[in-house]
């Protein structure tokens, strides 16, 4: 396998070539902060969340969807990218109504944790407070999209994994939305096979289980690769 | 309460939230004793004044901004505090204090004092203090020094925050001490 050569935060580093710019950072023991990226679901630079600098480009790049290239330089923190990557949180939370107190994944979240974790202490834009509703018409599922910030996993590893393609996006730019088949209420789907992949690899509380209260959803998202080892290397564990 | 010069003039102020924040200061426990040792309480739900005093060195700010009497009193907590804390998430974020912002606010006061039965009906609106029509974070009606995440802030973070301030020293929680909810 062809393997190149770049310059990772002033260190030369060996990748595959092919490799993705944040697949590479973190094969170095590097940890880059994502919120859409999943491993074992294609990449999709929506996040925004593992921007670098890349030598050469006048702005940032998302690494999951940019390819390591032999000579490249990259640095992953520096007092500016830190900047940005909390102002992208601080308009994720403006968004939409992620009220972590009464939220069914209240110490379980990805959102709430990296804004801890990148100390993200206020949201200094104007919430926008929109008026989003609730899809509880599921049997066991429900979908609150107050606390979505479109990631779309939930869209990928039902369209690459169960093969389903439930989910879709309704809407373009802010008025978008997650939608079950044809923007049909969820438990009227005829496409759900109710495996519940989605509501594992949801980072937020924006799809649970029903009947889980505030805090007492907690998902699981390494069954993916699990599942996918044994689907492509035959390889099968616990 | 004494009025030793030496002593730090500490507040809390109860704006739009629960009170929950309060009872967490309150399970601070045994350290409240090396509290009252060090600093003058002068205002808040937990002592008697009426009136907001001057030059205060820390003030605690639980709640966020949500009627006219909490926007006037924040305005004079601020000018007359050296370090403002917004004291637990509605400070912070708005948090559940928030969640009416979706809402007009003329829809919200029908639906909780004008179709309402007794005792509180649309009388009480003559006596309330006008809502805003949004719920702020504090941060969002005066300048704030340091944020105190939590619903409510845990005591241990409440003590990280108020001897680091009271000891001159910088704010600095650790990731786990941060989170929101």
């Amino acid at each position: 396998m062809p393997v190149i050569t770049l310059t990772i935060n002033d260190e030369l580093v060996s990748a595959r070539s092919g490799q993705s710019l944040l697949e590479a950072i973190r094969d170095h023991g590097i940890d880059l902060p994502t919120l859409c990226h999943l491993d074992g679901l294609s990449a999709r630079g929506g996040c925004r969340l593992c921007l670098v600098e890349v030598a050469g480009s006048p702005r940032l790049l998302p690494a999951c969807t940019t390819e390591a290239v032999e000579g490249m330089v990259v640095t992953t923190h520096n007092e500016r990218i830190d900047r940005y990557r909390r102002m992208i949180l601080e308009l994720t939370f403006a968004e939409r109504n992620h009220t972590c107190a009464v939220c069914v994944s209240n110490g379980h979240c990805e959102l709430q944790a990296l804004a801890a974790e990148l100390g993200m202490d206020r949201v200094r834009y104007d919430y926008l407070n929109p008026d989003l509703g609730l899809d509880t018409s599921h049997r066991l599922f429900g979908v609150d999209h107050n606390r979505c910030l479109l990631c779309l996993r939930c869209v990928r590893v039902c369209d690459e994994v169960e093969g389903a393609h439930t989910w879709d996006v309704a809407g373009r730019g802010i008025a978008s939305r997650v939608i079950t088949d044809l923007n049909r209420p969820w438990g009227q789907s005829e496409s759900c096979t109710e495996c519940g992949k989605c509501v594992e690899v949801c980072p937020t509380g924006a799809l649970f289980d029903k009947g889980a209260s505030v805090g007492e959803m907690e998902k699981e998202s390494r069954f993916l690769r699990r599942i996918l080892d044994g689907r492509e290397k035959r390889q099968w564990r616990r | 309460m004494t009025t030793d010069k030496r002593k730090i003039r500490l507040a809390t102020a109860w704006l739009g939230g629960c009170s929950g924040c309060h009872m967490s200061f309150l399970d601070l426990d045994e350290l409240l004793i090396e509290l009252a040792g060090r600093v003058d309480l002068v205002y808040g739900p937990l002592v008697d004044a009426k009136q907001f005093p001057e030059e205060v060195d820390l003030t605690l700010v639980e709640g966020a901004v949500t009627n006219v009497d909490n926007l006037q009193l924040a305005r004079i907590i601020r000018s007359n505090s050296r370090v403002v804390v917004g004291f637990g998430d509605c400070a912070v974020t708005g948090n559940v204090t928030s969640m009416r912002n979706r809402i007009p606010v003329r829809d919200l006061l029908t639906a909780v004092y004008r179709q309402a039965r007794a005792p509180i009906g649309e009388e009480a609106l003559k006596d309330l203090p006008a809502l805003l029509q949004q719920a702020l974070p504090l941060h969002q009606a005066i300048a704030v020094d340091v944020c105190l995440p939590g619903c409510p802030p845990s005591p241990e973070r409440i003590a990280a925050v108020v001897t680091a301030l009271l000891d001159g020293e910088p704010v600095a929680l650790d990731a786990a001490m941060r989170t929101f909810g």
